[in-house]
């Protein structure tokens, strides 16, 4: 019994709401990781086993698995703090921002960087509570700012939107090489 | 001498200077917003440097990344609020003094610690790099491999109270790099998908954790709007007092720098360390966390001397020690300098010119400092959602220019997700990123140095790869040892709080 005890005060630790939930899924991910290990990396014959091309995998995987099982330990032992799956929930509520960043990376090559910045500042602005003139002419103002440094200064390199065909040749030229 | 003249050439150059003030004021201004921070910005200006020169895209990162924490300490001194999560202890002292009143005194002190520190470790860098220059030869892929092995498991252990996690993490990080064709082109772990045959790209994971995550982090939480209030008084006032202070300022640009030079180690802990000094030998031990200036030039100065330290095994040996110098590892693997015992030899006007790149910045940064620090304090202002927006749209930008691929994107989504799961959970992100870097430093390291192996004791029989295994064996058995005392006295430390980092 005191053997459970001073294991419990060694793993208990202050744990965040959901931790037990992350703990479960990355032991539970690693492990299925694990699992494939033979249909996912080769084994050369003859060769040292330091220089196959499965020993780095599995190392990693071992460890991971490892880790995780003590971390899920410690969490299971420490004390429970309210609100886990409300935080669960948050987690995934980022994905919908996930899903914005996809859209607006869909959208450049379409309707071209510039319009699909402003577009995207602004309809982001919007979604997150922003109403006032000022914080829409911010976002008009960032996002100006973020494709005249990248793409007219410092010329990363983006695709040009589709949607620049349709202008005059002049502008279109213009439109293409710096925004 | 040639080599000084050779790097002062490379650096006198307009777009060189220009680069090095624009990355010395955009770290300030960075550094200064709470929730942005250098790794953030260093992330999304990575692929626009690739287009630049080695030096002028280097220098520009570097400014970032040496100046981000004079401008954290802004809002740490001023709202209670680290700009970067390196100026946590900044707070203790420096919030206390601006509820007196005495905001310019607090400010001016932390200025004039980081001048310190910064300058300081840069002579550190200088006064070690012929050392650095006779001892990096003496590395070869076993000594590199053990190296690399010892930052792993520095990474795992500095994470006090959560090495389970830092341990999960790091593996993590280790098995990531592994996916994809490896050099006998055999696929490892793309189950079928083609897009996973080239493996997970560092830029993407890096921008998908720091940036992409801390967007996710702010547009989820209730928005805010720190208030800071301007700062009257003479700023030039904190290099008087600071000289009183000097005993306790050199000490912790020690501690900096000796923490910096370790792997995994970094700024945190160097700031902790030197400030538990500063209270140990203060006469006034009483007054930390009330507003001691001791305490601030502690923290301050301790943390503004790693950034130079921590170039050194990055130079030296091509290992980075924490997540901002992986990121610029890959700058220079980019613009083929590859960093390592060779570099000493082959790019030492590279070399030099960083040095002074580090000092001028240094000048820079304090300079605009005294005369913008109440214009810093309205950019503190900015609401934190508007400020997730921001973020996003320059991270699509950073992962996007890389290949214009659509399957980054997602890959960097997914990478924020998590990245925002692990800052919820307080648990740190550096592990994945250094497993990353030094999983695939060890794998090819280890590859190479097998041919000359015949038993697993020659990868110890020279001089420094057997400094570096008793280190390894001694770091490992202090641990134990602290693992032992904590069984006997039946008691887990209260440690949660070290790592509450993330938060910020």
């Amino acid at each position: 019994m005191s053997r459970v005890k001073t294991l419990q005060s060694l793993s208990k630790r202050y744990r965040h709401p959901g931790d037990l939930v992350f703990a479960w899924f990355v032991l539970i991910v690693s492990l299925f990781l694990l699992s494939q290990i033979y249909q996912e990396t080769t084994f050369k014959a003859g060769g040292k086993l330091f220089a196959q091309p499965r020993f780095w995998p599995a190392v990693s995987l071992i460890g991971m698995a490892s880790f995780a099982a003590l971390h899920l330990l410690g969490s299971a032992l420490s004390e429970r703090i309210e609100g886990r799956w409300k935080e669960v929930a948050l987690w995934f509520s980022a994905l919908e921002y996930a899903g914005w960043l996809v859209a607006y990376a869909a959208l450049v090559p379409i309707a071209g960087y510039l319009p699909s910045t402003l577009l995207a500042a602004i309809l982001l602005t919007l979604r997150v509570g922003y109403r006032s003139k000022l914080a829409l002419i911010s976002a008009i103002g960032g996002a100006f700012v973020i494709v005249a440094l990248f793409k007219s200064f410092l010329q990363v390199k983006l695709p040009a939107g589709q949607i620049y065909e349709v202008l005059p040749d002049g502008l279109r030229q213009f439109m293409i090489i710096n925004f | 001498m040639e080599n000084l003249l050779s790097g002062v050439e490379l650096l006198a150059r307009w777009d060189v200077m220009l680069a090095l003030f624009v990355g010395s004021v955009g770290g300030v201004v960075i550094g200064a917003i709470p929730g942005v921070g250098a790794a953030v910005a260093i992330a999304i200006l990575l692929p626009a440097t690739f287009s630049l020169e080695p030096i002028v895209g280097l220098t520009m990162l570097m400014g970032i990344y040496g100046s981000s924490m004079y401008g954290g300490a802004i809002p740490a001194v001023l709202i209670n609020t680290p700009g970067t999560a390196v100026n946590a202890l900044t707070c203790y002292d420096g919030y206390p003094m601006t509820q007196r009143g005495e905001a310019h005194r607090a400010v001016s002190l932390a200025y004039s610690a980081s001048f310190w520190g910064g300058i300081f470790g840069i002579l550190c860098l200088i006064l070690l790099s012929p050392v650095l220059a006779l001892v990096a030869p003496m590395f070869g892929s076993r000594e590199i491999f053990l190296a690399a092995l010892l930052g792993i498991i520095l990474v795992i252990l500095a994470h006090r109270g959560q090495i389970f996690a830092a341990g999960m993490l790091a593996m993590f990080g280790i098995f990531i790099q592994t996916v994809g064709l490896d050099v006998t082109y055999s696929q490892r772990y793309t189950f079928g998908f083609s897009f996973l045959t080239s493996g997970f790209d560092l830029i993407v994971a890096v921008l998908g954790l720091f940036a992409l995550s801390q967007a996710f982090f702010l547009l989820t939480a209730p928005d805010s709007s720190p208030d800071a209030k301007p700062v009257t008084g003479r700023l030039t006032d904190g290099f008087k007092e600071l000289l009183k202070n000097k005993r306790v300022a050199t000490v912790a640009s020690g501690f900096g720098v000796i923490l910096g030079m370790i792997p995994g180690t970094g700024e945190f802990t160097a700031q902790f360390m030197s400030y538990t000094y500063a209270q140990k030998t203060s006469k006034t031990p009483d007054q930390f966390g009330k507003g001691s200036s001791e305490g601030l030039v502690a923290s301050e100065a301790a943390n503004n001397a790693v950034p130079a330290a921590a170039m050194i095994p990055l130079l030296a040996l091509g290992i980075p020690g924490e997540a901002l110098t992986a990121m610029m590892l890959s700058v220079f693997y980019v613009h083929n300098v590859i960093p390592g015992p060779q570099l000493f030899q082959n790019n030492t006007d590279l070399v030099c010119a960083l040095y002074m790149s580090l000092i001028i910045l240094d000048v820079i940064v304090v300079v605009f400092l005294l005369f913008s620090t109440n214009l810093l304090t309205k950019i503190i202002r900015i609401p934190t959602r508007f400020l997730g927006v921001l973020i996003l749209i320059l991270a699509f930008v950073g992962v996007y220019s890389l290949r214009n691929s659509l399957t980054d994107c997602m890959i960097a989504a997914a990478f924020g997700v998590l990245g925002l799961i692990l800052k919820r959970l307080n648990l740190p992100i550096v592990p994945i990123i250094l497993g990353m870097v030094l999983g695939g430093i060890m794998e090819v390291k280890l590859r190479s140095a097998m041919p000359r192996l015949k038993t697993p004791l020659d990868m110890i029989d020279r001089p420094i790869s057997f400094i570096i295994f008793c280190l390894i064996v001694l770091v490992l058995a202090l641990h134990l040892r602290t693992l032992i005392k904590e069984y006997r006295a039946h008691q887990g430390e209260d440690d949660h709080d070290l790592h509450d980092s993330q938060m910020r």
